[in-house]
């Protein structure tokens, strides 16, 4: 389903920030990206939704040859894919339940559809009684848990969180990560990149890990190990 | 189609409506860019009126000798009309212009008395006549002192006014031309405040732009509710300049109907007062929404 083939990514001022990356990611799977800050995740990512394109190589996302799609194109393609980011990046002038409903309306969901969706899934995230409060009236948890229930709300093929517990404690990285398990398990594809040594080991998940732009371990159940 | 359509005008509202502060700071300095461009409208009434008040009290009198018939005057002046550089010609016979002169003198009693001594009317039969371009007079002037119609002239005006004539008509050149440049220079001035204080109200919106791109909105879903935002904005500076400017011209108007009485600034202004609203909503909507258009436009590259 996403194929990274000889993948090199070079920046003109910060040298090199992936060096012949190559993997593959089937439907259904969870991985775990794992690895230092600067280790090369947040790249990854990036070519995945076609913020960046790679200096050498392809990434494929399903029928998607990702580094060619227009710019023009890029939004349709990525309506296929829900990205949850280490800042949430909710839209601050709207409140939860219009920052959700967006991912319908910019997919041209009729209203009646989106009357009936948000409200779900914002009470599966457990902020079915926040709905009308905005962004600066939540808590880094709750922010994170509207994040995720906009990257899911229109059913992508694939959630992409990178660092979503990076700016969370303890106990609301554990409420993520659940919520992330449980999106998987409703058959969702999840790509996780995270340097959190805990949420990987608890995982027991497939993990690919970076260190400086390359791949240095593709393991099925892996855990957090850099050396 | 007309969901997307529907969306970007309910985003454009709801992004106006809850930007309250960015919204009200964008519309004053449009308010007051738009006070500007519906001033210079006006001061373009005052200077034509100026210019065509002074154009009026500019003519040449062509006198005609005494032994001059009625009937070859009214032929000359029939000829001039026939000329397309003028404007109009009034005759004043000999029996009007003493009449004029009387009533003129009316309370001289040293002058009526000695006109009344005279056997004979000592005035002269005269036309007025106006051309359609102060530039012109020369070439009236002219025509006036050919060979043909020497014999019946005593004397045109233009020689001796010529210098005052000449200088006036550069006045009223001036003052058209000074106007439209000043009027074109602070148009643009308006124009480009009015578009930068645009382009900074969606800078600060860079990374919301940068989010809806990210969750997959479409250019047009995230650029749409921008333009419908400045076009509010327009629309609404639109209104509130109107309102401003009407005070002061109800003030200033009968100052002005001293020095132009043709002039009659607030009756121009509340006449024209639809045609005036509808120039500004078309400045003011169309800088705006251009303005959002194209300051959007840089930050829909990923």
């Amino acid at each position: 389903m996403i194929v990274f083939q000889g993948i090199s990514k070079h920046y003109e001022d910060h040298g090199v920030a992936l060096e012949d990356v190559s993997f593959e990611i089937d439907p259904g799977e969870f991985v775990s990206l794992a690895g230092r800050s600067g280790a090369g995740k947040s790249t990854v990512i990036k070519l995945l939704i076609g913020e960046e394109k790679p200096s050498k190589g392809r990434v494929f996302f399903g029928q998607y040859e990702v580094n060619k799609i227009h710019d023009s194109d890029l939004p349709a393609f990525r309506r296929h894919i829900g990205v949850v980011f280490q800042d949430f990046r909710l839209l601050p002038t709207k409140n939860a339940y219009e920052n959700v409903a967006f991912a319908l309306e910019v997919a041209g969901r009729p209203q009646r559809e989106i009357a009936e969706l948000v409200p779900q899934v914002l009470d599966m995230v457990g902020l079915g009684d926040k709905m009308k409060n905005f962004p600066n009236e939540l808590s880094g948890g709750e922010r994170q848990r509207v994040a995720i229930a906009r990257a899911m709300i229109h059913r992508p093929e694939v959630v992409i969180a990178d660092e979503p517990t990076g700016n969370l404690d303890p106990f609301h990285t554990f409420e993520i990560v659940k919520l992330l398990e449980k999106i998987n398990q409703l058959g969702t594809t999840v790509v996780l990149a995270t340097h959190d040594k805990e949420v990987i080991n608890n995982l027991e998940r497939r993990v690919i890990t970076l260190d400086k732009g390359r791949v240095i371990r593709d393991e099925q159940k892996g855990k957090y190990i850099l050396v | 189609m007309f969901t997307i359509i529907s969306r970007i005008f309910h985003f454009g509202f709801k992004n106006f409506w809850r930007n309250g502060w960015l919204s009200t700071a964008t519309i004053a300095i449009m308010t007051l860019s738009l006070f500007v461009f519906v001033s210079l409208i006006m001061f373009g009434v005052v200077t034509k009126s100026a210019a065509s008040s002074i154009q009026d009290k500019i003519d040449i009198s062509v006198y005609f000798n005494t032994n001059t018939s009625e009937d070859q005057i009214l032929n000359i002046k029939q000829s001039l009309e026939s000329l397309s550089e003028v404007k109009s010609t009034e005759y004043i016979s000999r029996d009007q212009a003493l009449a004029i002169f009387q009533q003129n003198h009316a309370n001289d009693p040293t002058i009526s008395q000695a006109i009344n001594e005279l056997a004979t009317n000592p005035l002269e039969a005269s036309l007025n006549v106006k051309a359609n371009d102060p530039s012109q007079y020369g070439a009236i002037a002219d025509y006036l002192s050919s060979a043909s119609l020497a014999s019946y002239i005593d004397s045109i005006s233009y020689t001796q006014n010529q210098n005052v004539i000449e200088r006036l008509a550069r006045i009223v050149r001036d003052v058209e031309t000074g106007g439209l440049a000043v009027t074109i220079l602070l148009a643009l001035v308006a124009g480009l405040v009015v578009f930068n204080t645009v382009r900074l109200a969606i800078y600060s919106n860079r990374e919301e732009i940068g989010i809806m791109r990210v969750v997959g909105a479409s250019n047009s879903l995230v650029r749409g509710p921008y333009v419908v935002e400045g076009m509010i904005w327009g629309g609404i500076a639109t209104i509130l300049s109107l309102i401003l400017i009407a005070p002061g011209l109800f003030f200033v108007s009968p100052y002005l109907n001293e020095f132009i009485p043709t002039l009659n600034l607030f009756q121009y202004f509340y006449t024209h007062i639809v045609q005036l609203f509808f120039y500004e909503l078309l400045f003011g909507v169309v800088i705006g929404s251009f303005s959002s258009f194209f300051a959007v436009r840089r930050y829909l590259r990923n």
